[in-house]
């Protein structure tokens, strides 16, 4: 195979990692601090998540990496070759078959089961940072639950777009308790981060962050009575397999504003296809 | 409702050789309700100052100068603080005032700050101010920039919004013109028939006589003046 | 009656140096309290140790809660301290900007004590921010607007409000108006006696000009050296001050 030890880093950060992680489920939306190591990647391109996604992978597992929601993007693609090359797991595109999913910027449209884990990359995993630049404060306000600052940030959306306009990376909070970034996923998918089957660990490499929503969390989006959360999509079906219920990208595709409106879960969207749905820009 | 006992007052110079300079000793007079007392004696000798401690504005070296149950001098802040509210009233000569604050707000303001509802104060304000003859014109205007016979009577108007049990005047008719000289006189006997006791500075000799019941030389207690 | 705030022996030392020494008094509710003293006397400091921002060498600053009666805020937990700040307690800073975010709007800045104490209904808060503009005399079509489009006697009244807001009992004010022009900080300090005299406040106004303490406080403090030379009614102290250092503070004052 390689001269790599399995899955890249060595036996010892591989346990310090793995103790962040069970820190992490046991206080869940809690950002656990760990000792980040540089990766043969550079920051932004998912070091977090694949320093996690090395600590839990074993060598019976099965491996899936998505880049909003496609497979065969580069930064996806390159992810799940690091690890064909220095874990040698199997790999697969198939959500349902896979053991590990290892994301950036979507959840699956399928849902989880028990026995997976879902691997965020995370830029940067303190939801109070643009209100209160002080790392001092803001740990101080998570562990004194003073959220009242996330809110000023809703209210100021509100005030400046007449409605919730933050529509990625959309607060939440965790079993009554922490106030959590759920990384820069659609506030689509934050309907899915709550009562999930599968384990949810999101890793932040820059940052030195792991925090984690253990099966079946409660998970709460940030709201007023007034303005309630609403996990929108464009008003379309999509073009290629007419779902009506997944998250669409919206592609242009010609130089007159032509659009069509496509999934952006490809595993999803192909599996559909081949089951017979078919969209209206279907060829 | 007003008695002195045995009172007396020193200033200590600090900063001028901490020279002790004796203005008033053992002063003992009492006021009823209903009463009127002029404090007279020669410029000088003492009767602002013994106005200003009976008020508790200067401190009081030794004695008892009770204002109904309270023997101010050796009250608390807060009690003295509560009595000036409720009852004790006092004229001064000097107009202060928050700048830009309009006339009929700072007439109103001893009784907003006894908790009467702003339109029932305002209303005893623009009554007074309208018998002390100030022009209506002017209520919406801050009295600093008002002339000294206005600012005296905006002053007088504030010191009779609410009706004290004990009030202290200094100099109430000065600068005035005969109409609201006449206003003011009619003031004070309106409050002395309501029970009010009274301690008055007056130069104007036929206002003392129309108003006081007595006179207390405030000279034969000042050392150095009695002689 | 009981005292709403009741200070004492409070002492700090930086190092060697006295920051404040033995400080002791009582506060009741709806009094104004000054404390003047030149430069170093030990006046911040003692504002800052009463208000929780810094932690004493000893004494006690019992306060008298809604829920539990008089605690020392001392040695209470944290957590308990920081709900005090941002429910009973209000402090307004000299510099306006130590006591806004900058980069929030009006409304947003005046609405964050009422979210953190667990409003969250967008139209409620809006209305009460707009409200309380319109009591520190702000016009209404502010609201969206960042303070840093604000004059400085703007800020410090949105600081204001932002303060009030919530209902405290008790105003920590820190020279609330200076570095303020002076027809600016005479519309400051009416506004202020209108909201003691309306909400029933009581406050404690750090303060090195004498014609502010004249105007707003009750009583006074006069302090040197960190340590209290004389106390009582404000007009007893300015008229008729006992002590050396006081009548030298009086003095030196210009009339104009």
């Amino acid at each position: 195979m390689t001269e790599y030890n399995f899955a890249y880093l060595d036996e010892q950060t591989k346990r310090m990692i793995r103790r962040a992680i069970l820190k992490g489920l046991a206080i869940p939306g809690y950002q656990v601090p760990f000792a980040s190591r540089e990766m043969p990647m550079p920051y932004g391109w998912g070091t977090g998540g694949v320093q996690v996604s090395a600590a839990v992978l074993t060598p019976s597992d099965t491996f899936k990496v998505i880049d909003q929601g496609a497979d065969d993007t580069t930064n996806a693609v390159s992810i799940r070759t690091f690890f064909q090359r220095t874990a040698g797991v199997a790999t697969t595109t198939a959500t349902s078959d896979a053991t590990v999913i290892q994301t950036r910027h979507r959840i699956p449209e399928e849902p989880l089961h028990e026995g997976q884990i879902l691997v965020y990359q995370v830029p940067i995993p303190e939801p109070l940072r643009f209100l209160e630049p002080r790392e001092s404060e803001t740990r101080k306000m998570h562990s004194l639950e003073e959220y009242g600052l996330m809110h000023v940030k809703l209210y100021e959306d509100i005030s400046r777009h007449g409605h919730i306009a933050t529509s990625y990376a959309y607060p939440v909070k965790v079993e009554g308790r922490y106030v959590m970034d759920p990384s820069p996923i659609p506030k689509f998918d934050n309907a899915k981060l709550g009562d999930m089957a599968a384990i949810q660990l999101f890793g932040a490499g820059r940052e030195q962050r792991i925090y984690a929503l253990p099966p079946y969390t409660q998970v709460v989006s940030l709201d007023f009575e007034d303005h309630p959360f609403e996990a929108s999509k464009a008003d379309h079906l999509c073009g290629m397999c007419g779902a009506n219920d997944s998250y669409l990208d919206e592609l242009i595709i010609d130089d007159l504003g032509g659009r069509m409106f496509v999934c952006s879960d490809t595993d999803y969207c192909e599996a559909r296809q081949a089951a017979g749905h078919k969209g209206k820009d279907a060829a | 409702m007003i008695e002195l006992k045995d009172v007396s007052k020193t200033f200590t110079l600090h900063n001028q050789g901490s020279a002790v300079i004796e203005v008033i000793s053992d002063v003992s007079f009492a006021v009823v309700p209903g009463e009127c007392v002029a404090l007279t004696g020669a410029s000088g000798a003492g009767k602002s100052t013994l106005m200003r401690m009976i008020y508790g504005n200067y401190l009081t070296q030794a004695g008892e100068i009770r204002i109904g149950d309270l023997d101010i001098v050796r009250s608390e802040p807060r009690d003295l603080i509560k009595l000036r509210r409720d009852v004790l009233g006092y004229v001064s000569q000097f107009l202060r005032v928050v700048p830009r604050v309009p006339t009929l707000d700072v007439v109103a303001e001893p009784l907003r700050a006894l908790g009467v509802p702003a339109d029932e104060a305002q209303n005893r304000a623009s009554a007074l101010l309208t018998q002390l003859n100030i022009p209506e014109r002017l209520w919406s205007l801050s009295p600093t920039t008002f002339s000294g016979g206005e600012q005296q009577r905006v002053n007088i108007a504030r010191g009779f919004a609410h009706t004290y049990p004990a009030m202290l005047l200094d100099e109430p008719t000065a600068s005035l013109d005969a109409a609201n000289r006449e206003v003011v006189l009619s003031l004070i006997e309106d409050a002395k028939a309501r029970g009010a006791a009274i301690i008055g500075i007056f130069h104007d000799e036929a206002a003392r006589t129309r108003v006081c019941d007595r006179e207390i030389d405030v000279g034969r207690f000042t050392p150095g003046m009695a002689a | 009656m009981t005292p709403l705030l009741s200070v004492q022996g409070i002492t700090k030392r930086y190092g060697a140096h006295i920051g404040c020494a033995d400080v002791s008094f009582d506060l009741y509710p709806g009094e104004v309290m000054g404390i003047v003293g030149e430069s170093g006397s030990g006046k911040s400091t003692l504002l800052n140790c009463m208000a929780g921002h810094l932690i004493p060498d000893a004494g006690q600053v019992v306060f008298d809660t809604r829920t539990d009666g008089p605690r020392d805020t001392i040695t209470m937990s944290e957590p308990e301290r920081r709900m005090l700040g941002r429910t009973d307690w209000a402090f307004v800073h000299q510099h306006a900007r130590d006591g806004l975010r900058m980069g929030v709007s009006a409304g947003g800045n005046v609405g964050e004590r009422l979210m953190a104490v667990g409003e969250r209904n967008y139209g409620d808060i809006r209305d009460k921010a707009t409200d309380w503009l319109g009591r520190v005399e702000i016009d209404a079509t502010r609201v969206d607007d960042r303070p840093t489009t604000f004059s400085g006697g703007m800020q410090q009244r949105l600081q204001i409000a932002r303060n009030l807001v919530t209902g405290p009992r008790l105003v920590f004010m820190d020279e609330p108006t200076g570095g303020l022009d002076v027809s600016v900080q005479a519309r400051l300090l009416d506004l202020l006696r209108g909201l003691v005299r309306d909400m029933g406040l009581s406050a404690i106004i750090v303060t090195h000009d004498l014609a502010v303490v004249r105007l707003l406080a009750d009583r006074l403090m006069v302090m040197k050296s960190g340590r209290v030379v004389e106390a009582g009614l404000t007009d007893q102290v300015l008229d008729d001050p006992q002590h050396a250092y006081s009548q030298l503070l009086v003095s030196s004052v210009l009339q104009v």
